[in-house]
C-alpha cells in the first residue's frame, strides 16, 4: 500500500467551496483511505456560487437548494466538514495548521482552496454607507435581499460593470427595483474580459431592460444621511441609492500561503499537478496561479470549471497519480433572457470574426483570433457556436474566417475548415 | 411523486423518489455517481448526461435546441441522451429509468 492510501494519514483542506469540496470528494474517489478534513470560515453548508447573483437572488428558495452536495454525502464519504472555522496560519515545519480557537490540526497533505474576497475600493464614506454590500457569499445575498425588501424606494447603484455587477443589476431589476444604475470606471462595461462588440451588446440589453449603464464613472465619495446614500463621481454627478452593490473585482486569499513562505505571484504558484513549492501542499481554484499548456503561460482563473477540474488533478496527485492540468477554460453568464457562454482566453487577440445567426440580434458569436489561431469564443444564446468553438480550440484546426462569418454557411465544423 | 431509477456505469441501480426540482438535483441529492451538475443546473457544463431508456423517451420528452447543442460536446452522446438538469420532475416521470453516461 502506498503512503497516500494509508488510513493513518490526514489530508487537510483550507476552503470548502467549489474547489475544496470537489477536491475532497475526488480524493475519496481516487482511493484516499485516510482522514479528510475541510475547513471554511463560511458557516453555511457549501453551496454553488454562480446562482448567487442570478437565480438565487431572484428566488425565494433557501440556500440549501443550492448546496454543492447534501450533508449526508459528506458523512457517507467520511469527509469532515468544519464550518465557521477560521484558519490562522500554516506551520510547515511541524506540518499543522493553527485554528482561530487556538487548536492545531496536523496534516500529511494540505490543500489550499482559499479562493478570493471582494475588493472594497478605498472610497471616502464607503465604510459608513447604508446597505452597501459585495456579492460573493450566501450571507451577502441575505443582506442584499433583506435591505431590498425593507427599502421603500428601491433605488440601486451598482459600482462596477463586470459580470457580478451586471448580473446583480439584472436580478435586482427583475425583483422590482425602481432604478438601477451601474457605474463603470472604464469607457465600456466588461472591458477587461470582452471585445467592444460584446460590451455594446450588453449595454443595449441592459438599457432595453431599464438599467442605466454609465461608463467613465469613477466613484470618489459616498455621502450617507438617514440611510440614503449619494454616490458621488469625480465628474461631480451624484446618484441616490438605498442599496449599493460593490463589484469591482477581487483580492486573492494568498495571505496564509505567503506567511508560510510558499511561492506567490498572481496567486499561489503551483506546478502542472497543482502542487506548490512544498511537495506536501497543493493549491486549487481561484487562488492558484498555474500553467496552462494550451496557452503556454501561467494564469489565474476565477471560475467553477477551473475549481472543479484542478481539484480532480490535485486529488489524483495526492494519491500518487500525477496528471498534468490541461484544460480549455470555460465560463458562463446569464442576464435577463440572454445566455452567454465563453470558451478559451481572448487575451492577445489581434482580430475578430462576428457571426450573426439570421435576423435575431440576440443570437450571435464573437470569435477571437491571434492571426489565424482561434483563442476564444463568446457565444450569445448560441450553444452551437460555443461547442464548435471548443472543438476548434482543442484541435487547433484552422477556420475559414469568411465561411465562419457567413450565416448562410450551415454551422458545422466540417463546413468551416480552412482548406 | 415520481419514482426514478438511475443506473450508474458500474451497474449500480438507485431508485429514488422526487416531487419537484430537476432530475440532476434528485441525482446529486442521492449521491448518484457520475452526475456532477457542476454548473448548478443551467445547461452550461454537460456533467449530468444520461441515456433515457428508449421506451421512456416519450415521458421525458425531447432535448431543447441548446441542450442538443451542448450534448455535441460529448462523444458518447446518442439519440437517447439528455442533460438531466433540463428535465423537471413531475408525476408523469414515474417509473423512468436513466443510465448515467460514462
Amino acid at each position: 500500500m502506498s503512503d497516500s492510501l494509508n488510513n493513518d494519514q490526514t489530508c487537510v483542506v483550507i476552503g470548502a467551496s467549489h474547489a475544496g469540496v470537489n477536491f475532497a470528494f475526488a480524493l475519496r474517489k481516487a482511493g484516499w483511505l485516510g482522514r479528510i478534513k475541510l475547513y471554511d470560515v463560511d458557516p453555511v453548508l457549501p453551496y454553488h456560487r454562480p446562482p448567487l447573483s442570478k437565480a438565487y437572488l431572484t428566488s425565494s428558495d433557501g440556500i440549501e437548494k443550492n448546496a454543492l452536495k447534501p450533508a449526508q454525502s459528506y458523512e457517507k464519504e467520511s469527509i469532515e466538514l468544519n464550518l465557521g472555522v477560521e484558519v490562522e496560519s500554516i506551520n510547515r515545519a511541524d506540518k499543522n495548521i493553527l485554528l482561530a480557537d487556538g487548536q492545531t490540526q496536523a496534516y500529511d497533505k494540505l490543500v489550499i482552496a482559499s479562493g478570493a474576497r471582494p475588493f472594497m475600493p478605498p472610497v471616502k464614506g464607503l465604510d459608513t454607507a447604508s446597505h452597501l454590500y459585495p456579492l460573493r457569499t450566501a450571507a451577502d445575498v441575505s443582506n442584499i435581499k433583506a435591505a431590498f425588501e425593507q427599502s421603500d424606494k428601491k433605488r440601486v447603484v451598482v459600482i462596477g460593470g463586470g459580470y457580478i455587477g451586471l448580473e446583480t443589476a439584472a436580478s435586482l431589476k427583475k425583483l422590482g427595483a425602481s432604478c438601477v444604475t451601474v457605474l463603470e470606471r472604464e469607457s465600456r462595461i466588461l472591458a477587461r474580459v470582452t471585445a467592444p462588440e460584446m460590451s455594446a451588446f450588453f449595454e443595449k440589453l441592459h438599457a432595453k431592460n431599464g438599467v442605466n449603464i454609465l461608463t467613465g464613472k469613477n466613484v470618489s465619495e459616498i455621502i450617507t444621511e438617514q440611510s440614503v446614500n449619494q454616490v458621488v463621481c469625480d465628474d461631480g454627478q451624484m446618484y441616490e441609492a438605498d442599496l449599493i452593490i460593490v463589484g469591482v473585482g477581487i483580492r486573492v486569499n494568498t495571505e496564509l500561503a505567503a506567511q508560510a513562505g510558499l511561492e506567490i505571484e498572481n496567486g499561489i504558484k503551483v506546478d502542472h499537478c497543482a502542487r506548490t513549492n512544498d511537495p506536501d501542499i497543493y493549491a486549487v481554484g481561484d487562488c492558484s496561479f498555474h500553467h496552462n499548456p494550451h496557452y503556454e503561460r501561467f494564469i489565474r482563473l476565477e471560475s467553477v470549471q477551473n475549481a472543479v477540474d484542478q481539484a480532480k488533478v490535485a486529488a489524483a496527485s495526492v494519491c500518487g497519480k500525477e496528471i498534468t492540468y490541461d484544460t480549455i477554460p470555460w465560463f458562463w453568464s446569464d442576464q435577463y433572457d440572454v445566455k452567454l457562454q465563453m470558451v478559451g482566453l481572448s487575451q492577445g487577440y489581434n482580430n475578430l470574426v462576428v457571426r450573426q445567426e439570421g435576423d435575431a440580434d440576440n443570437k450571435f458569436s464573437v470569435w477571437y483570433f491571434n492571426d489565424d489561431t482561434l483563442l476564444s469564443v463568446d457565444a450569445v444564446n448560441n450553444a452551437k457556436a460555443y461547442v464548435i468553438g471548443t472543438k476548434f480550440i482543442k484541435s487547433g484546426d484552422k477556420l475559414d474566417k469568411q465561411k465562419l462569418a457567413d450565416a448562410s454557411v450551415e454551422f458545422k465544423p466540417a463546413n468551416l475548415l480552412s482548406v | 411523486m415520481a419514482k426514478i431509477t438511475f443506473i450508474t456505469t458500474d451497474e449500480a441501480q438507485i431508485t429514488v423518489e422526487g416531487d419537484s426540482g430537476s432530475l440532476m438535483e434528485l441525482a446529486v441529492q442521492n449521491s448518484v455517481q457520475g452526475i456532477d451538475g457542476d454548473c448548478g443546473g443551467v445547461c452550461s457544463c454537460a456533467t449530468c448526461h444520461v441515456y433515457v431508456e428508449p421506451e421512456h423517451v416519450e415521458k421525458t420528452g425531447e432535448a431543447s435546441e441548446i441542450e442538443k447543442d451542448m450534448l455535441e460536446l460529448d462523444d458518447n452522446a446518442n439519440e437517447y441522451s439528455r442533460l438531466c438538469c433540463q428535465i423537471e420532475i413531475s408525476d408523469q416521470l414515474d417509473g423512468v429509468i436513466l443510465r448515467v453516461a460514462p
